[in-house]
């Protein structure tokens, strides 16, 4: 028997001296819905006063756990403490009181309320409204003093920036008393800098005693931020660490179970004819905001393009453009001897036909139907095609063959042809898109967001994929908001601040840094070495 | 990420959830029945007696049955391209008069085998040029299909009633019908045929449009699970945007979606006009194009599902007209009602024994 107070496996940590309690603890947590055990014993000890990250694959067990946690759904088997006292939580209301808050990945904002209005919402304190308002501009100068978290208490919502809106999240639970504070994949929305920003007001947090959990799936955040950290892993804590004796290599093989190549290999570019041109694009989106603004280059064959830049910053619409989804405002598109244009446009089949390929950013609003079987979608965009159609009824045996080949080639998992789309993960949903648009032979491949919501272990197999087709003499456009995998997939890396490209690199000699400055477009000159 | 409610095996979600659904709107009923006094046992009997248990009785049923295909698959057709066709009933009386304006201007002229045949694509032409404005509206300007096609219900009452009463009424006739067809244009009743053959089943309207219903059900399931028209009209169903990015111009699918779907609801007219009333007449329509939503809706927009549904409706309405002759306190008014219990249960609660199923044959496995 052991003298001290319990200690999570394997950590020796110095800020949870032995006298105070930790101040989130979990003790065997189990929760299965029907035949899937989404979480298995899970026990964890979260000290007060540090950050606790929580990093595993999608359907780990993340989400189910947080939720458990935060009163969404109550566990089959074992506690949770708060403080050292046993807390049953069995509803969001629970939780608060209980002094668990929670910044959701999709923010809970009332767009058009001001920030008051959103800080106060569910907590207004009387049916008038008067009183509450200014107890609640009251304390959030406080917070902000406090924490370093200004924010002004009358913007509305909706026109703050993004890094803005989080940090009203965070005020909101601050406010309902939150001494514990849960942040469900908080950066992805975000640009280095504010990420650096979220990060220096965690650190802030943490000194004030508060105590953070922090999920995600970037491993450069866990060892960025956090004290220490549990890696999850199909429903269990497969290992705790301390992040200063941990790395990212071992973080990765921990959450897959295998070792993981982190770096793409690949030989250099070998940049052949033009395929694709660009050249003073301008695209409206569907409300008639200019999106894009005055937009040229060209993609080369066997050559990936990568176009790095906040999400929001007419990355999509280029993409939606190119593709022929979004109508082009001016400027004229080039692609196998076709010229496109507001005079002469093309719909997404004609430019199919002319030998593009596009993977869409959003696989579920795009790339899939969801309600439709995975051989239904694994010929979205192609149905036409007379090898799966007869006079009249479609070929079944040809779609059906055809998936079968593309699940064989591409590992997507499970292999049954009928399972409805949304029943597979994100990666292999991601996998039946690349498989249906990189094996009709595409002379240019546009690809938006290949790894989002994607394991680490299909992200290796994705880019790999993407520059087996490189190497194959394709052109390729790469958009994405990860700046690891723009820099590590890419050539050539464009990026987009405000419609516009705001600068180009060679990959090799790009940084983050450098890409985050031109993502805001601050500096110019300082980059331009 | 997992959801919270588990998965359903397919065969509880598919019939013993629904069947749940009935059971418990028939219960309610049957509350209702001891509330006014009346045994619901007796109620139930005298309802399959007069749905099944005699021929006639029987004729009648599937008589409905068929016009609740009909419009059943129309809307069921609409709503695999995520549109909700209100509008069966006007598209229905719609093809009802394409039907007989075909048979009042040839029934004089052409044999039986080419009038007939006429006669039934009038009737889908006619009930799909009532549903292509609706559609094209709504793919080309975005007024949504369910205002419009509520509209286009009142503009066919509206022209049905100018016409019969002007212009097709028959000069002999008090009431505002036209004059009856030659007898070429009639279909045979299933009655006469099964005479024809030997066997003798008591005199009903029940005709041969049945089985076109029936063999209209087949051609739908292979157009919108065998065909890449049905594929694109799914796809528009289910996800537009990625439609667009499929290539599929959703607004042409909506267009003819729209089309086929009053084309369907037009075939009621086939059975009404050309197989049963041989004369155009006021209201024929009856309401049938709004019972093919809670047909559709109860038949999960599957055909079999919608045969199904139709033969309950159908079981429903004929019993309940037998219902309301032999027990006087009970009036049609009360099968409505039983009907409204249905579409309650089936449709707006139509979840509601889902969480509990979920949990029993969880349970049940663990």
């Amino acid at each position: 028997m052991t003298v001290h107070t319990s200690q999570p496996a394997g950590s020796k940590d110095p800020a949870s001296a032995a006298s105070s309690p930790p101040a989130l603890e979990l003790i065997n947590i189990s929760k299965r819905f029907g035949a899937v055990q989404a979480n298995k014993n899970i026990s964890l000890s979260v000290p007060a006063g540090t950050i606790q990250g929580i990093v595993g694959e999608n359907g780990a067990g993340k989400s189910t756990l947080m939720s458990i946690i935060y009163g969404f759904y109550e566990a089959d088997e074992g506690q949770v403490k708060v403080d050292g006292k046993v807390c049953t939580i069995r509803s969001s209301q629970d939780a608060i009181r209980a002094g668990i808050g929670m910044v959701h990945q999709h923010f809970m904002l009332v767009d058009n309320f001001s920030v008051i209005e959103n800080v106060m919402l569910g907590a207004e304190g009387g049916a008038l409204l008067r009183q509450g308002r200014e107890h609640v501009r009251n304390e959030l100068l406080r917070l902000g003093r406090e924490y370093n978290l200004e924010v002004d208490p009358d913007a509305i919502v909706g026109e703050l920036s993004v890094g803005l809106q989080q940090r009203v999240e965070i005020l909101k639970a601050l406010y309902r008393g939150a001494r514990i504070l849960i942040l469900d994949e908080p950066t992805g929305v975000l640009t280095p800098q504010e990420t650096d920003e979220l990060f220096r007001i965690l650190f802030s947090l943490r000194e004030q005693g508060v105590t953070v959990i922090l999920i995600t799936h970037k491993l450069r955040e866990i060892i960025d931020a956090t004290t220490q950290v549990a890696v999850m892993r199909a429903g269990e804590v497969v290992a705790h660490r301390l992040t200063a004796q941990t790395s990212k290599e071992e973080l990765a093989e921990l959450m897959v179970g295998r070792k993981v190549l982190l770096q793409v290999n690949k030989a250099d570019a070998q940049a052949g004819q033009v395929l694709m041109e660009v050249s003073h694009l301008c695209v409206n989106d569907a409300q008639g905001v200019r999106r894009v603004k005055d937009v040229s280059f060209q993609l080369r064959a066997g050559e990936v393009v990568g176009i790095a830049g906040v999400s929001g910053n007419g990355q999509s619409e280029l993409l939606e453009a190119m593709s022929g989804i979004l109508p082009v405002g001016s400027g004229t598109i080039t692609l196998g001897g076709a010229s496109i244009s507001a005079e002469s446009p093309k719909d997404p089949a004609q430019l199919r036909e002319l030998g593009l390929a596009h993977v869409p950013e959003d696989r579920h609003r795009m790339g899939v139907v969801t309600a439709f079987s995975a051989k239904e979608s694994a010929i979205l965009g192609h149905h036409h095609y007379p090898e799966f159609n007869g006079k009249v009824l479609m070929n079944q045996e040809a779609i059906l063959s055809s998936y079968k080949e593309k699940a064989e080639t591409y590992d997507i998992r499970p292999r049954d042809p009928h399972l409805k789309s949304a029943n597979f993960s994100g990666g292999n949903q991601q996998k039946i898109v690349l498989a249906r648009e990189m094996e009709h032979d595409p002379a240019v491949l546009l690809i938006g967001q290949p790894t989002r919501g994607v394991d680490i272990g299909a992200i290796e197999f994705i880019h790999q994929r993407i520059i087996a087709m490189r190497d194959a003499g394709k052109a390729i456009l790469l958009v994405s908001v990860e700046l690891e995998e723009i820099m590590s997939v890419s050539d050539r890396i464009l990026v987009m601040c405000d419609g516009q490209i705001t600068g180009e690199v060679n990959a090799s000699e790009a940084n983050e840094r450098t890409l985050g400055l031109l993502m805001a477009n601050a500096q110019q000159e300082e980059v331009s070495a | 990420m997992s959801q919270p409610a588990g998965a359903l095996p397919g065969w509880a979600n598919k019939a013993l959830l629904p069947a749940l659904n009935i059971i418990s709107a028939f219960l309610v009923t049957g509350i209702v029945f001891l509330m006014i006094g009346e045994s619901p046992i007796e109620a139930a009997k005298i309802m399959l007696y007069g749905a099944f248990g005699y021929q006639e009785g029987f004729g009648y049923t599937l008589y409905y049955t068929t016009n609740f295909i009909f419009t059943g698959l129309a809307v069921a057709v609409a709503f695999h391209a995520g549109l909700f066709n209100i509008g069966g009933e006007g598209q229905a009386y719609i093809g009802g008069l394409g039907a007989g304006l075909a048979c009042l201007a040839l029934d004089a002229y052409l044999p039986a085998w080419i009038l007939i045949p006429l006669a039934v694509v009038a009737s889908a032409l006619f009930g799909a040029a009532w549903a292509f404005l609706p559609g094209y509206l709504q793919a080309r300007r975005g007024s949504h299909v369910v205002i419009t096609t509520i509209m286009f219900n009142f503009l066919a009452s509206s022209l049905m009633v100018y016409l019969l009463s002007h212009v097709l009424k028959d000069p002999g006739q008090m009431s505002s019908s036209s004059r009856e067809f030659a007898e070429v244009a009639w279909l045979p009743f299933i009655h006469n045929m099964l005479a024809g053959m030997g066997i003798s089943f008591d005199e009903s309207p029940l005709n041969v449009s049945f089985f076109l219903a029936l063999v209209c059900c087949v051609l739908v399931w292979l157009l919108i699970w065998r065909t890449r028209w049905g594929y694109e009209l799914r796809t528009v169903g289910s996800n537009s945007t990625a439609a667009v990015y499929a290539g599929i111009k959703p607004a042409k699918v909506i267009i003819w979606v729209m089309c086929l779907s009053g084309a369907l609801a037009g075939l009621v007219g086939v059975n009404e006009i050309l197989g049963v009333q041989h004369r155009l007449l006021l209201d024929f329509s009856a309401g049938y194009g709004f019972v093919g939503i809670a047909v559709a809706l109860m038949g999960r927009n599957h055909p079999v599902g919608i045969v199904l549904a139709s033969l309950l409706f159908g079981a429903l309405y004929q019993g309940g007209a037998e219902l309301a002759f032999d027990m006087p306190n009970i009036t049609r008014d009360m099968v409505v009602m039983i009907q409204g219990l249905i579409i309650l249960f089936c449709g707006a609660l139509e979840f509601m024994y889902r969480p509990l199923l979920v949990r029993l044959l969880s349970s049940k496995a663990a």
